[in-house]
């Protein structure tokens, strides 16, 4: 049983593959195109908590530099994805996301 | 051998090839004058080149032998690109170069409303390039290029009229029939490289000049045999004669070029070159000879009853082949190409002279619709006449010296070769004034206007018919007699007196039967019955070709190859191959559904087995 | 203490991501993710990133997640309807992919936790001041090609959004 002033840091990233195991359920398993989206931000939280939670083992701050870009870079992403969205919400009338099919076969 | 200067000897071929390459890329667009002006020249300047090479040469003891390039080096056998100048070939080389050019300015008038002018001429340009080649090599294997290629110019000329059907099938006969030669020629070359171990003609000569003769079989017999297996394919003897005649089809220079002066010709030049081979193989001699006999008369015979002129000439060049070989066959090789060069001069002329009748008939061929042109084109008349008497082998025209020299050795040989070639000579003689007694005496049979043709056309039979007159003194056997061991024998003036004899009578025969006593030939037909329809129908040899050989290989081919490995293997094969991709393609598809839940399951999948991997692999470490 | 704090903040973290994974309206899965990231922002105290931890706040769950809440307003989406094709790579490999993928990854941590130590809220601590020094000196290219990303992205969402000028 660890201390009560020491994590071991295995158990973040246990946390963070956890995270991310939810994040690849939502995509897989839900509908919405929206929610969709929000697990892959969902799965960018995990990579960040994994980066930063290196960051302080290895006492570098090289690890944060890192989330910091994939926070600006989510950010450009949610953007323009949402963006996307709403243009595919115009055309098709759907947010689901089996209806969005055309590059079927 | 003593070094001798350069003297160019490339030129001689190259001079043609030049202006084969000018005409054939652009000739299309330039004037009849511009065309013919490159032919002739080129043909001209080889000619010119010739001369100044030999006169260059002088005495020609040894052979002047130029070497150029190393073509190929593999392993133990060499060739290079050698050409060789030596009295043998200097004969050749002035009757190709020399009548070729004739020939070209006769074809300037004959082809003159030609829509392929330029095509021609570009081919007959080619052709003196590869007969070139054919007569310097010095190598067999670069005569081996040049014999090719004139078999392919002979394919592209007899094929000129691609128009017509029966144009395409002649040249396509032709070419088959060659490849059959040509097939035992290459097995002859083999032969050699495993022999000699070389294709040099001075090595594999010196070689086979240290061997001892063969009595009945050997290697250098079977390299003879092959090697007469390749001349019957090119200088059309029995059995691969039967594409000459078809080859009329082509434009009358042509026939006069390629299938009278010099391509037929090509085979025994080939045989009298290889003379030290043969020498050793008696039983190849032999072979030859009878061969030569045998189509002599065979070939003469049918020529008895052909009706189109063309084809008379045509059979008489086999038969006349057939003289040389002959020649070649007992051992008067200066003989035989004495004869070549004389029949060059009046077999040319004759086939000119027929094409000058065929131009002013206005295309008409047929022996039954000529007559009584005497009077109407007297040039024609007189050149051919000329031509007649030379290769009737009477006195004192050109043909009476060579067939002499040919039947006095025959006898020396053989006497029952004499007799059957003195009965030949009548059966030529027969043959010939036949024609020229249909064609040019009686009454005019036909429909058209005759005239006479354009001095461009009569001046080189002028000349070829001087040549025919006094052509038989030249002195081509002193000259060439050195090369060969013969013995020359005695001048015996009976045997002389017999084949003028009979030559004679022959030609009394075709007086007889067709100028005094038209209706002769028909009534002798008639009372023939079967054995004149086979001759006219001669002897059905196509025929029998047809049936052993070509409708076989056709059914066998469609049987086999089209319906068995064609189909079966083939297109089996390939449109397995197709189903088994588009198969693969199909199920690949389902991949591709074009929903995003799927491609992130794949990626997903993609991560496991990455992660799996990573653990199999021993861990973070 | 820290103990305490990383176990509180992570089931709320992990009952969040459940959350978001499994509510039907899009706009309890924002609020979901809401938490998630307030959460995972005191874990990034814990781990003595406080620049990390004010940025997490201040533009995932503070900007971005507003777009999102915006958008779902915007679309006025409602509960997911139930489906009407299967999707069945999903069906059929989801959750045996998901359940391998897991326990890999929970193997390979395990078999490393010896080597990776623990932390302890003080240990090391970042501001402000390394991050900025880092950021301008040794990760400036990539500052500036980020500042460029943005600028696209802004481009790129004005142009899909806007209403057409006909």
């Amino acid at each position: 049983m660890p201390q009560l002033t020491a994590v071991p840091l295995s158990w973040y990233l246990i946390l963070s593959a956890i995270l991310f195991a939810l994040g690849i359920a939502g995509f897989v398993f839900r509908r919405n195109v929206i929610t969709v989206f929000m697990s892959i931000e969902l799965m960018l939280n995990a990579v960040n908590l994994s980066f930063v939670a290196f960051s302080h083992q290895l006492r570098q701050v090289d690890g944060q530099i890192y989330t910091f870009f994939v926070m600006v870079v989510a950010a450009a992403e949610a953007a323009v994805g949402l963006a996307i969205i709403l243009t595919v919400f115009k055309n098709r009338q759907t947010l689901t996301i089996d209806e969005v099919s055309s590059l079927k076969n | 051998m003593p070094n001798q200067p350069d003297l160019q000897l490339w030129l001689i071929p190259v001079f043609p090839l030049i202006g084969a390459f000018l005409n054939g890329t652009l000739g299309r667009n330039w004037s009849k004058g511009l065309i013919a002006g490159v032919a002739i020249g080129a043909s001209a300047l080889s000619f010119v080149w010739v001369v100044k090479t030999l006169s260059a040469l002088g005495q020609l003891d040894t052979a002047h032998v130029e070497r150029y390039f190393t073509w190929i080096a593999s392993g133990d056998l060499n060739v290079g690109f050698d050409l060789a100048v030596d009295r043998l070939s200097s004969v050749m080389l002035l009757v190709v170069t020399g009548v070729g050019t004739l020939i070209h300015v006769y074809a300037v008038g004959y082809m003159d409303h030609d829509k392929g002018f330029w095509r021609f001429f570009s081919y007959l340009n080619l052709f003196l390039f590869f007969m070139l080649i054919l007569v310097l090599a010095q190598n067999f294997l670069l005569l081996f290029v040049g014999w090719e290629g004139v078999g392919l110019c002979s394919y592209l000329l007899i094929g000129f009229y691609f128009l017509e059907k029966y144009a395409g099938d002649a040249a396509k006969k032709a070419f088959v029939v060659n490849r059959v030669g040509d097939f035992g020629f290459s097995l002859a070359m083999l032969l050699m490289v495993v022999q000699f171990g070389s294709l040099d003609m001075t090595k594999v000569f010196t070689a086979a000049k240290a061997m001892p003769v063969e009595a009945q079989s050997g290697i250098l017999t079977a390299i003879a045999l092959l090697l007469v297996v390749g001349a019957c394919g090119k200088s059309a003897q029995v059995p691969l004669y039967v594409w000459l005649p078809d080859a009329m089809a082509g434009p009358t220079p042509v026939s006069a070029l390629i299938h009278a002066a010099t391509m037929v010709t090509a085979g025994v030049y080939v045989v009298a070159r290889s003379s030290e081979v043969f020498l050793k193989a008696p039983l190849a001699m032999e072979v030859v000879a009878v061969i030569g006999l045998l189509t002599a008369v065979v070939a003469a015979l049918i020529g008895t009853a052909q009706n189109d002129i063309k084809k008379v000439f045509a059979y008489s060049t086999v038969s006349q082949l057939g003289y040389m070989f002959v020649g070649l066959g007992v051992g008067a090789f200066s003989a035989g190409i004495f004869h070549v060069v004389t029949h060059a001069f009046f077999k040319a002329l004759l086939f000119l002279g027929a094409g000058s009748v065929i131009h002013a008939l206005h295309g008409e061929q047929d022996l039954a619709r000529m007559g009584g042109l005497r009077s109407k084109i007297p040039i024609t008349y007189w050149t051919l006449m000329a031509a007649a008497l030379a290769i009737a082998g009477v006195w004192p025209f050109a043909g009476f010296h060579s067939k002499d020299a040919i039947l006095l050795a025959a006898h020396a040989h053989a006497p029952w070769m004499f007799w059957v070639g003195v009965v030949t000579a009548g059966l030529t003689a027969f043959y010939v004034f036949r024609a020229i007694f249909l064609c040019f005496f009686g009454e005019y049979r036909g429909h058209a206007h005759p005239h006479e043709s354009p001095a461009i056309m009569y001046m080189p039979l002028v000349i070829l018919a001087l040549l025919s007159v006094a052509g038989g003194y030249l002195p081509i056997m002193d000259w060439i007699a050195p090369l060969f061991p013969e013995a020359h024998e005695a001048h015996d003036m009976t045997l002389v007196l017999i084949s003028v004899g009979f030559g004679l009578a022959g030609i009394l025969a075709a007086y007889y039967v067709y100028v005094l006593k038209p209706g002769t030939a028909e009534a002798s037909a008639a009372r023939l019955g079967g054995l004149y329809r086979a001759i006219a129908n001669k002897f059905y040899v196509d025929e029998a070709y047809d049936a052993a050989i070509v409708h076989p290989l056709e059914q066998g081919s469609r049987a086999v190859l089209l319906h068995g490995v064609e189909q079966v293997v083939v297109e089996g094969g390939l449109k397995g191959t197709v189903a088994m991709v588009r198969g693969f393609g199909g199920l690949f598809r389902h991949l591709q559904g074009g929903n995003i839940r799927s491609y992130a399951v794949y990626a997903l999948l993609g991560a496991v087995v990455f992660l799996g991997l990573m653990v199999a692999k021993g861990g973070s470490q | 203490m820290d103990l305490i704090f990383f176990l509180l903040f992570a089931s709320i973290a992990v009952g969040c991501g459940i959350s978001l994974v499994v509510q039907k309206h899009p706009i309890a899965s924002a609020l979901s993710l809401i938490g998630v990231m307030g959460s995972l922002a005191v874990l990034y105290l814990l781990l003595g990133a406080e620049f990390i931890a004010a940025v997490q706040l201040i533009v995932y769950a503070g900007a971005i997640m507003v777009l999102f809440v915006f958008v779902i307003m915007l679309l006025n989406a409602a509960e997911e309807a139930p489906s009407r094709k299967t999707n069945w790579p999903s069906r059929l490999l989801g959750v045996p992919l998901l359940a391998v993928f897991v326990a890999l990854l929970a193997y390979l941590f395990d078999k490393m936790s010896p080597s990776l130590g623990t932390v302890t809220f003080g240990a090391f601590t970042t501001g402000g001041k390394q991050i900025g020094r880092s950021l301008f000196n040794n990760y400036l290219l990539p500052f500036e090609v980020t500042s460029v990303l943005v600028l696209i992205a802004i481009l790129g969402a004005i142009v899909l959004a806007r209403k057409e000028i006909d």
